[in-house]
């Protein structure tokens, strides 16, 4: 690289001796960088892939310790049935978190947007696709509120989705008046309610609908975020808002936008769970909150924002569901497998921290 | 003073948080092609003046003009949409996106047909290509990969991005805070460059700085700030450098010739 010849002549007697300096960028590049450098490197612009490698690690793992009943066709994509409506709810907390926000109410817009879904459908005997599209705008508005008193009211977002969940989860309640529609009642009124949970089959594997809905989700939402400037915005946004507010990203209504969308996920998740149910149950999916930040966690996205990958987090999903079935198959106490999934967690922060370093 | 009309002018600013008064009155006139330093202690409403010009906050009372008009910006968007870019003494960068995502952030390059239009796809190789002339033009290629991500970069490097940001979409004014405060000797000469590079293609350059050797090298006019309003315009030729000081910190009453109203 030459230096430019100098627009302008240095005023200050020590600088004089610039041009006489050498003008190549310093580099450090090829010497002086242990592997365990350059793996974090590699891991700093490739964030999906520390999950990727834990998820194929304990594939093989279980796959040896407990043999071809787990890794047979019939249990691999049993995991993906089990862990798709966690990971659908997952990619909607995905959202959020990558604007260095949190969502708490994700679980209880899934159980109301599919509690509309069913109510609707039984009590008022609306047509159940109005009922789904009802469900939607239930979901939808719950994010709506979220989002407009994380950016306009500029609440912090822990508390104002700490509120929601109890407001909405309390409403559910209160609405539903506490009542299950049973299974066999919907689907002989309304089978498109359980639209999700059927499925074809592969030779041993299953694939239900709700399956195929949660990969083909999570890949349209990678498209989204690399590849349109949407996307860009909402990693600016999390990484450093004033910067982004200053450069140009109308920060307000991104992330309005950001928690509709979440909401609107998290809608699309209680029609899958009505699949995966059989029934409309107000007491449904209680802990998916927690899940959805477990995989979200475990899938390398930071929690500070502007960092992750939305791959890592199907990854993350799959690796709790691996985990889970793996040591179930093994013939373990279930609660082995919470101990994993927290150790998991800490390990996946930790591991955050450290390829953070290597930004610096 | 000048017979040509200000690009960028205001006329009595005033900005006030809650008891304190930023902003008192203040003046300020920028004129085509030339570059104009403003100065001023701590404390004497610089940075309230430059928010103002660059959308960041709203007056509350006086008007601003841009080419004879009035104009109201409510925010750094509407600045920017009108002409002005801002060079933030914080650089306003997004360090995890990449060097080309960051000269674009806010005004995107879309796919041509359907792949921009319905699945609104960005189009990196035209962003990285423009992105890389910009920097180019200002001799700032030493930075291999546009694809890297702005945490990479050196200060200098950083500031040099954020300068060919704003040089690359300023139609009318450029405004540059503290450019060379957070960089070392070699960076600082660059960036000064960079300013008469950019000022050499005619733009207008409002130039805040603390520095007063690179004030005195590149200014054609000091603009002095004192007690939220301004006190002068000097000429660096006319004045010296323990004058300008001494006119800032109010240690010299300003002479009748460059006093301001």
């Amino acid at each position: 690289m030459t230096q430019p010849t100098p627009a302008s002549s240095p005023s200050q007697d020590f600088e004089r001796v610039l041009p006489a300096s050498p003008a190549e960028v310093a580099s450090f590049e090829g010497h002086g960088k242990t592997f365990l450098q350059r793996a974090r490197e590699f891991l700093h612009g490739n964030p999906a892939a520390v999950p990727l490698i834990v998820l194929l690690a304990s594939l093989v793992i279980f796959g040896l310790l407990v043999g071809s009943k787990f890794f047979s066709a019939f249990a691999l994509t049993l995991i993906l049935q089990q862990v798709a409506i966690t990971g659908i709810v997952a990619a909607a907390q995905t959202l959020v978190i990558l604007t260095a926000g949190i969502d708490l109410s994700v679980g209880a817009i899934m159980v109301l947007s599919s509690v509309v879904m069913g109510q609707f459908t039984f009590r008022y005997g609306l047509p159940p696709e109005l009922s789904i599209l009802c469900g939607f705008a239930v979901g939808a508005l719950c994010g709506f509120i979220n989002g407009f008193l994380v950016a306009y009211v500029r609440l912090p977002a822990f508390i104002v989705t700490l509120g929601m969940w109890q407001v909405i989860l309390a409403t559910n309640f209160l609405y539903s008046a506490n009542e299950t529609i049973r299974a066999q009642e919907i689907s002989a009124n309304a089978p498109i309610l359980q639209f999700f949970g059927e499925n074809f089959r592969l030779g041993g594997a299953v694939f239900t609908y709700g399956v195929i809905v949660f990969v083909a989700l999570v890949l349209a939402l990678w498209y989204v975020l690399n590849h349109t400037a949407w996307g860009r915005h909402v990693y600016a946004i999390g990484d450093d808002e004033q910067a982004a507010e200053l450069s140009g990203v109308r920060v307000k209504p991104i992330l309005v936008s950001v928690y509709v969308l979440s909401g609107l996920i998290c809608a699309l998740a209680g029609w899958a769970m009505i699949g995966r149910l059989g029934s409309v149950s107000p007491t449904a999916g209680q802990f998916a909150n927690i899940e959805s930040i477990t995989a979200v966690v475990i899938g390398g996205i930071s929690l500070f924002g502007g960092r992750g990958s939305i791959l890592g987090t199907m990854f993350g999903a799959l690796i709790v569901g691996v985990f889970a079935l793996g040591l179930r198959l093994w013939g373990t106490d279930p609660q082995w497998t919470y101990l994993m999934i927290g150790l998991l967690i800490i390990a996946a922060v930790a591991i955050d921290q450290w390829i953070r370093k290597a930004a610096a | 003073m000048n017979a040509t009309q200000p690009i960028l002018s205001a006329r009595g600013l005033v900005k006030r948080y809650g008891r304190v008064t930023a902003l008192d009155q203040a003046d300020f006139d920028l004129y085509p092609g030339e570059i104009l330093a403003v100065i001023g202690d701590n404390g004497a409403g610089k940075s309230s003046l430059i928010k103002a010009l660059s959308g960041a906050v709203s007056p509350d009372e006086g008007e601003i003009r841009l080419d004879g008009k009035p104009i109201h910006f409510r925010s750094p968007m509407d600045a920017r949409a009108a002409g002005i870019e801002t060079v933030y003494q914080n650089l306003a960068l997004s360090p995890a996106l990449s060097i080309a995502d960051n000269m674009f952030l806010g005004r995107e390059i879309r796919k041509p047909g359907v792949l921009g239009s319905v699945f609104r796809m960005l189009d990196r190789p035209a962003m990285e290509r423009t992105a890389r002339e910009k920097l180019s033009e200002l001799g700032l290629m030493t930075i291999q990969n546009i694809s890297q991500a702005v945490e990479t970069l050196s200060g200098g490097q950083r500031q040099g991005v954020a300068v060919a940001r704003a040089a690359a979409f300023g139609s009318k004014v450029i405004i540059m805070d503290e450019p060379t405060a957070a960089l070392g000797v070699k960076e600082s000469r660059r960036v000064l460059d960079l300013i008469q590079d950019v000022k050499a293609r005619g733009m207008p350059i409002v130039l805040i700085s603390h520095n007063m050797p690179h004030v005195f090298e590149v200014a054609d006019r000091i603009h002095i700030h004192r007690l939220g309003r301004r006190l002068a315009v000097i000429k660096p030729s006319d004045y010296s450098m323990s004058d300008a000081v001494a006119l800032m910190t109010g240690a010299m009453k300003p002479p009748a010739d460059v006093l301001a109203a």
